[in-house]
């Protein structure tokens, strides 16, 4: 394996476990509210975070380019007041990442939440507990392979992702090339050897994440609610 | 005098598939009174529990207990469920399928009081099975854990909502026993909803009776169920309900 293979591996790596944990953190309350909120426009977040399962991934990074473009308002004032530019970079790929990957943390934390018998928490609150502690002693606890689920699809997810990085990254090794784009890549160059060696990692790489899923999800299913 | 824990009237529009309604509720209950809310499925019994557990939020009227005003339409009053001192007995028990029994107690109190931990365990026969999770118990020790995590804070008002009707005659008759020990020993005013009147007239000291939206009688057991054996066509609650229902119509 040569440094640019373990380079390209580093970055999809790197991209997943940071899109991960930032989605983990913001999935938990925005499924919260779309699940127990009264909020009646509610309707319409849940229509913006579910936007990237139907939207091509191309459009998002269309207009996340133009976003992130100093000759475009937010580009210019982060370019201006931050000396920040998120076109062709890093963080900007993992923006995109974040924003495309939303529906697969929150839709897995929401069916958690929904699954759950809405007693749990009238009880909690009951017993004089303020919603802060029923959710991280009682809510939480009590959906973790929904958390798991989550989280185990958005590392795959992001893994494997291609339209939005290729958009808003380009395809600069050592910075914004990830594996998937790696294969396109390589089999333009007509590097058939170096792009199987991508694809098997990738092939491989996702058979065991959702065989991890999926047996978690059968082990789980045999816990008896109340 | 007799001291008044509880003095509510209220009002809420019910809109299920079987009752399109409003409920008007105006009902006192005395401290450490043991008092039933009994009437037909769907007549707003588990509502009424629930505006004064603060889980509903009823649409005008109020709710008095003691010195404290929980909830009043004109003031602008709604107390939250997690200031009102209360404990709730729910009808699917509600119990954390993450914690053992012992960690429900725990998790109730405010404080944590080992003693009456452990008071709880005895009266309620839970001792040796402090360690287990909720799928390790009985339908009956269930039941048992949430009288007794309903306990655990020491509430001024417990409320049952039909804690014991997924059981089967013999546990629930050694369990209606329990719960009146329960009510003795810890002093809390009861307030259970029910629509079996064997149940009514062993655990309860007064009845109210809703039906159509109202509290249709009142009064202790014995004097509301007496009507039921002047009638010799009704024999079971149903048919008890029935004919409050025909009365009233």
């Amino acid at each position: 394996m040569d440094d640019s293979f373990l380079q390209t591996f580093w970055i999809s790596i790197k991209l997943a476990s940071l899109t991960t944990f930032i989605l983990f953190c913001l999935g938990i309350p925005i499924a919260y509210f779309l699940t127990y909120s009264r909020f009646r426009l509610k309707i319409i977040v849940q229509a913006l975070v579910s936007m990237p399962l139907v939207l091509p991934p191309s459009v998002l990074g269309f207009y996340l380019l133009i976003a992130f473009s100093p000759n475009y308002w937010p580009g210019n004032f982060l370019n201006q007041y931050f000396n920040i530019r998120l076109a062709f970079s890093f963080a900007g790929i993992l923006i995109g990442s974040v924003i495309f990957n939303l529906p697969f943390m929150v839709n897995s934390i929401q069916n958690g939440f929904s699954n759950l018998p809405v007693s749990l928490k009238d009880a909690s609150y009951t017993l004089g507990k303020t919603r802060s502690t029923t959710l991280f002693r009682v809510l939480l606890p009590n959906i973790k392979p929904a958390l798991l689920t989550g989280v185990c699809l958005t590392f795959a997810h992001t893994i494997g992702e291609f339209g939005v990085i290729l958009m808003i990254g380009g395809n600069i090794p050592g910075k914004t090339r990830v594996a998937a784009l790696a294969v396109y890549d390589e089999v333009q160059a007509l590097n058939f050897s170096t792009a199987n060696k991508y694809s098997i990692f990738l092939f491989l790489f996702s058979f065991l994440v959702l065989l991890f899923v999926y047996s978690i999800n059968s082990e789980y299913s045999k816990w008896k609610r109340f | 005098m007799e001291e008044i824990l509880i003095d509510l009237h209220i009002k809420k529009s019910i809109h299920t598939n079987h009752v399109n309604e409003i409920l008007d509720i105006k009902l006192s209950i005395p401290a450490h009174g043991f008092i039933t809310l009994f009437g037909k499925s769907g007549v707003g019994k588990t509502t009424l529990l629930r505006i004064i557990a603060g889980l509903t939020t009823p649409d005008s009227g109020y709710i008095r207990v003691g010195n404290e005003t929980w909830y009043d339409s004109n003031l602008n009053v709604n107390v939250k469920t997690q200031q009102r001192n209360i404990g709730f007995v729910f009808q699917d028990y509600a119990l954390f399928p993450n914690m053992t029994v012992k960690e429900h107690l725990l998790y109730a109190q405010p404080q944590k009081e080992k003693k009456h931990v452990s008071d709880l365990l005895d009266t309620f026969h839970l001792k040796g099975l402090c360690n287990r999770k909720p799928d390790k118990l009985s339908g009956g020790q269930q039941q048992r854990l949430a009288v007794a995590r309903a306990l655990a804070r020491k509430p001024r008002l417990l409320l049952l909502d039909e804690p014991l009707s997924a059981l089967d005659t013999e546990t629930r008759n050694m369990l209606q026993y329990e719960i009146l020990q329960a009510h003795k020993n810890f002093h809390a005013t009861t307030l259970l909803v029910s629509h079996d009147i064997q149940e009514v007239v062993k655990l309860s000291d007064f009845v109210y009776v809703i039906g159509n939206g109202k509290i249709q009688k009142q009064g202790n057991p014995d004097d509301i169920f007496n009507l039921v054996n002047a009638d010799p066509h009704v024999q079971s609650p149903s048919r008890y309900l029935d004919s409050i229902s025909f009365t009233c119509s």
